[in-house]
């Protein structure tokens, strides 16, 4: 262990955080401090919180203090390990990017009717919720930040307020928000009692029995994987992230589901310890199923915001796949391959928060300058906003899990540990771990299908409104905002070796062995189990691409560069409308029909009065039906039964208050 | 590694470069002589080649810089992808590099762009042609993937040479997995690389076009590299079922007479598939559009079934 000096960072981080929140009290008078004081001093706590975080993984050590906070019995501890390192890197670099990128996008509110305030110091407030979760040490200090991550939060989602349906978006957030929050609790009291004590150290040390730590490890996942968006308890989340500002929606999407895999991994890897199979099974499915439905659902949105937040459900899916096959080899003991599968887990996490990030920043950008978030009435933005094309596009490649960018190496990752399926012994386990990478693969190309039709319908071919044609260049600000997540999610694909090397001391740290092997063969290898098992080449295949794609151009470049500009040809057809494009609907179209049976579809076509013929359609989600509704049915019923009480005659309820204090006597005695 | 491997790998790269019309021109012929046509000369492909990259490229008004980028990505893409397959020997130093997820992420690559390419101009056609092949490649690639998993579990290593080698190491036992993978990368291939009974790359009927629908706008040299990147692409998955389920004959080390004996033999087991893919176009019928998924569906369940018979009946065993 050593001294507390390394957490002085993570502290400045916290406390940049909440003098953020502090100064934007000030901006109903002044509304310029948002963006000259506000979002730099929000930009600085991301890179404090990110130096931080770089140093403990660099030093691979655990720092512990003790808070002059809490209650006397109960102080607040904080703790950093290489685990909260790093996640407080991502916390740090998509919140530095989102303070860069706020100081051209609050702009936009400056003279608008919302108070300022409010957007500024709940923006402090949540950074600072979800760094403290991050460090914590103990429940109390977990749970209170925790909550404080999660009603800021709301506040922010409520944001544009005057809008019914945004109001109820957040309600909807609140309430999963404290579901989550209770089940959490409940866990961390399963922990505490056995372990004594509310101190992460002590439910370290707790032995618990199996049905036990079974019911804690449910209750975690339930809290947890909601807070993440996990099928079946995503559907608040494509609700509530869209409508907060573009900003604060790409801290949700990028970070804040990051902080509930943190509160997964802390839970169930470091303070349970064990690993059973039935665990993994659980997390694996759950897993495999958000992933594919959450693709499916995101094919079937036209709102780009909605469509992005879809997909964190899918990613988020990804993830718990890396974790769900790490509990299965862990329970298994087969430490390495589990160790693989953690890693993948981690590094999708990394890669997720930066790619979504990045495309809510992007999404931001057209609200900013076309006003318009529906794809229906984009088209041609390429031409008007090229950097913004360009860095959506980086952004769509690597969700998309292509090479050479981040997100194909932590599925190349996943796969390569599901592929190494053949080493368990239950026939069961195995063909479960494979129907699984089916699973991935088929999610993977969807995927690659969504962001053709997402990039397609904004960016290319032409505008299919009167605004959008006329959509202006974002300020450098947002423009540098965006490249600050663009660059690394190029990096993490061009050079995964070195930082699976400086993630390595989280393994290391939390499973006890790290991922040796994985860089022993240089920086231009990727070999996550043997040489002879997989390598991946990243700079080399990235080289070769380049080097042919120079060569191709410098060939062609030899002879006729001239190209002569005409009319689209199309067949020779009349010159096509721009109504005439594919719509992000119509693009949609066969894959709604191929999994047709996933979606709840209302499709209609009606005439209309003056002779002209109306399609409707609306896809929603079938979670709705099967889950939430009945849900909310017991409980108005069960409300209106306990209604029945509230006759409105005082000496009634005078009667109900004897009763009640004779039996809690009764029970006291 | 030495240098003499690395120069050989680039000179097998180079090979797919130049084989890929040859290919495309012998499935020409074949499919003609079935149609009793005499049909182009075997270097027709060359020829339009030639003609293509001399002319003059035009392009759409709307068409935006991805539009011309596009040709160039989707051929290197589909080229790298291509040089990771062994052709002619295995003892190459490209396959460390890319193994079988890292070539279906280049293919990928190379279709995201070909459908973006398709969406650019915003033509009806492009936006249908690219909504097709994602409809197609999303279904087409995991059954592909699930196929090569089979192959890729039973050797314990994803790269292509370890497979190959383990399949000419391993002792003439039938696995029913094969059988299965195998049946089920054959529809894949026939889908990716837009063949009847999916799309008809011959077609000039604009509403049953897949391929041809997103390369509509192109022309000149743009328009050949496209069509060479697609020749290429048939080589690959040709190649993929020619030396990964039969490799006899490969070359497995660097001397001359194995280098040419292997070509040979490599060249033998195209023509011999080329010719199959003539003969079943000849008798089968383009599908409706929405009957592919159910071929893709046939081809996922196939696919999936070598793997699970792989992890169930051939594991423990």
């Amino acid at each position: 262990m050593t001294s507390s000096g390394a957490l002085l960072p993570a502290a400045l981080a916290v406390g940049l955080a909440l003098l953020s929140t502090v100064v934007s009290l000030f901006s109903a008078r002044a509304p310029r401090v948002l963006r000259t004081l506000v979002m730099p001093l929000f930009s600085l706590a991301g890179l404090a919180a990110t130096g931080a975080g770089l140093a403990a993984l660099l030093d691979g050590g655990v720092s512990i203090a003790q808070l002059p906070l809490g209650l006397p019995w109960l102080p607040w501890m904080v703790r950093l390990d290489a685990l909260s390192g790093l996640f407080l890197c991502v916390i740090g670099v998509v919140s530095f990017a989102v303070g860069v990128y706020g100081r051209g996008y609050v702009r936009g509110f400056e003279h608008g009717r919302d108070p300022l305030p409010p957007l500024g110091g709940f923006a402090g407030l949540f950074l600072a919720g979800m760094l403290l979760v991050v460090l914590a040490d103990d429940a109390f200090l977990f749970m209170v930040a925790w909550e404080l991550m999660s009603l800021s939060s709301y506040f922010l989602v409520a944001f544009h307020h005057d809008q019914a349906a945004n109001r109820r978006a957040a309600f909807l957030y609140l309430l999963m928000a404290h579901i989550g929050g209770l089940t959490i609790l409940l866990g961390f009291g399963v922990l505490a009692s056995f372990g004594g004590g509310f101190a992460f150290d002590a439910m370290r040390g707790a032995e618990l029995p199996f049905g036990w730590a079974s019911v804690a490890f449910v209750l975690a996942f339930a809290g947890f994987g909601m807070k993440a968006g996990l099928v079946p308890l995503h559907a608040w989340l494509p609700e509530a992230h869209p409508v907060a500002p573009s900003h604060i929606s790409a801290l949700m999407s990028a970070v804040m589901l990051k902080v509930a895999v943190y509160g997964f991994i802390r839970v169930v890897f470091d303070l349970v310890g064990q690993f059973h199979w039935q665990w993994g099974v659980t997390v694996l499915v759950i897993g495999s199923v958000s992933a594919l439905l959450g693709v499916l659902y995101a094919l079937m949105q036209h709102d780009l915001k909605r469509l992005l937040a879809y997909h964190s459900v899918e990613n988020i899916g990804i993830i718990f796949i890396g974790l769900g096959m790490a509990l299965l080899f862990l329970a298994t003991s087969h430490a390495l391959l589990g160790t693989v599968a953690f890693v993948a887990a981690l590094y999708h996490t990394i890669n997720h928060a930066l790619f979504k990030g990045l495309l809510f920043l992007g999404a931001g950008a057209i609200q900013h300058s076309a006003n318009e978030r529906d794809l229906e009435k984009m088209g041609g933005l390429l031409r008007r906003m090229p950097w913004t094309g360009l860095f959506f596009l980086i952004g769509c490649i690597s969700i998309s899990a292509l090479p050479p960018f981040n997100g194909f190496v932590s599925e190349w990752l996943t796969f390569q540990a599901a592929l190494q399926a053949w080493q368990l012994d239950s026939g069961v386990l195995r063909s479960l771990v494979a129907i699984a990478a089916a699973m991935l693969a088929l999610t993977g190309a969807l995927a690659a299908a969504c962001f053709v039709k997402v990039y397609g319908v904004a960016f290319l071919g032409r505008a299919r409104s009167r605004h959008v044609r006329r959509a202006r260049p974002v300020p450098f600000s947002m423009l540098a905002g965006q490249g600050v997540l663009a660059l690394p999610c190029l990096l993490l694909g061009l050079l995964p070796t070195t930082f699976i090397g400086l993630l390595n001391a989280v393994p290391q740290q939390v499973l006890g062995h790290g991922l040796a092997q994985a860089t022993a063969h240089g920086w231009l290898w990727l070999t996550p189990v043997s040489p002879e098992t997989a390598s991946y080449g990243a700079p080399l295949v990235a080289a070769a691409l380049f080097a042919a794609l120079a060569l191709g151009l410098w060939l062609m470049g030899r002879g006729n560069r001239r190209v002569r500009r005409c009319d689209a040809w199309d067949c020779g057809f009349a010159p096509p409308e721009p109504g005439m494009q594919y719509t992000a609907t119509a693009f949609a179209q066969p894959i709604r029909r191929v999994f047709g049976l996933l979606f709840h579809i209302e499709e209609a076509v009606e005439q209309q009065r003056d002779g002209r013929l109306r399609h409707h359609l609306r896809v929603s989600d079938r979670a709705w039906g099967i889950f939430y509704l009945p849900v909310t049915r017991v409980v108005e019923n069960a409300a209106r039964q306990v209604a029945r009480l509230q006759s409105g005659n005082v000496r009634i309820y005078l009667g109900w208050s004897l009763a009640t204090l004779l039996v809690l006597l009764w029970i006291i005695a | 590694m030495t240098l003499a491997a690395w120069g050989l790998a680039l000179l097998q790269a180079l090979l797919y470069v130049a084989l890929a019309p040859l290919l495309a021109g012998w499935i020409r012929k074949v499919k003609a002589r079935l149609q009793n046509r005499r049909g182009a000369a075997l270097w027709q492909p060359y020829r339009d080649m030639r003609k293509l990259f001399g002319k003059e490229a035009r392009m759409a008004h709307t068409a935006s810089l991805l539009f011309r980028a596009a040709p160039y990505i989707v051929f290197a893409a589909t080229w790298l992808a291509a040089a990771a397959v062994p052709l002619v020997a295995t003892g190459l130093p490209t396959a460390a590099i890319a193994d079988v997820i890292v070539i279906a992420g280049l293919l990928g690559l190379a279709r995201f762009f070909l459908a973006l390419a398709g969406m650019d101009v915003g033509t009806p056609f492009g936006g249908m042609g690219a909504s097709r092949e994602m409809l197609v490649s999303a279904l087409a690639e995991p059954a592909m993937l699930m196929a090569v998993f089979t192959l890729a579990m039973t050797a314990h290593s994803t790269n292509l040479v370890s497979v190959v080698d383990y399949q000419l190491n391993s002792t003439g036992m039938l696995r029913p997995s094969y059988l299965f993978a195998l049946s089920g990368l054959v529809l894949v291939a026939i889908a990716e690389t837009g063949r009847i009974p999916v799309d008809n790359p011959a077609t000039h009927l604009e509403l049953t076009m897949i391929h041809e629908a997103m390369i509509l706008e192109y022309s000149g040299r743009h328009l050949a590299l496209m069509e060479w990147a697609a020749q290429l692409k048939l080589l690959l998955y040709g190649a993929l079922l020619a030396n990964v389920f039969f490799p006899w004959g490969i070359a497995q080390g660097a001397g001359m007479g194995e280098l040419g004996l292997g070509l040979v033999v490599v060249m033998a087991k195209l023509a011999l598939l080329g010719a199959a893919l003539a003969v079943s176009e000849t008798v089968l019928a383009k599908m409706r559009v929405f009957r592919v998924p159910a071929f893709l569906n046939l081809a996922l369940l196939l696919a999936l079934l070598g793997l699970l018979s792989h992890v169930i009946l051939e594991v423990g065993a």
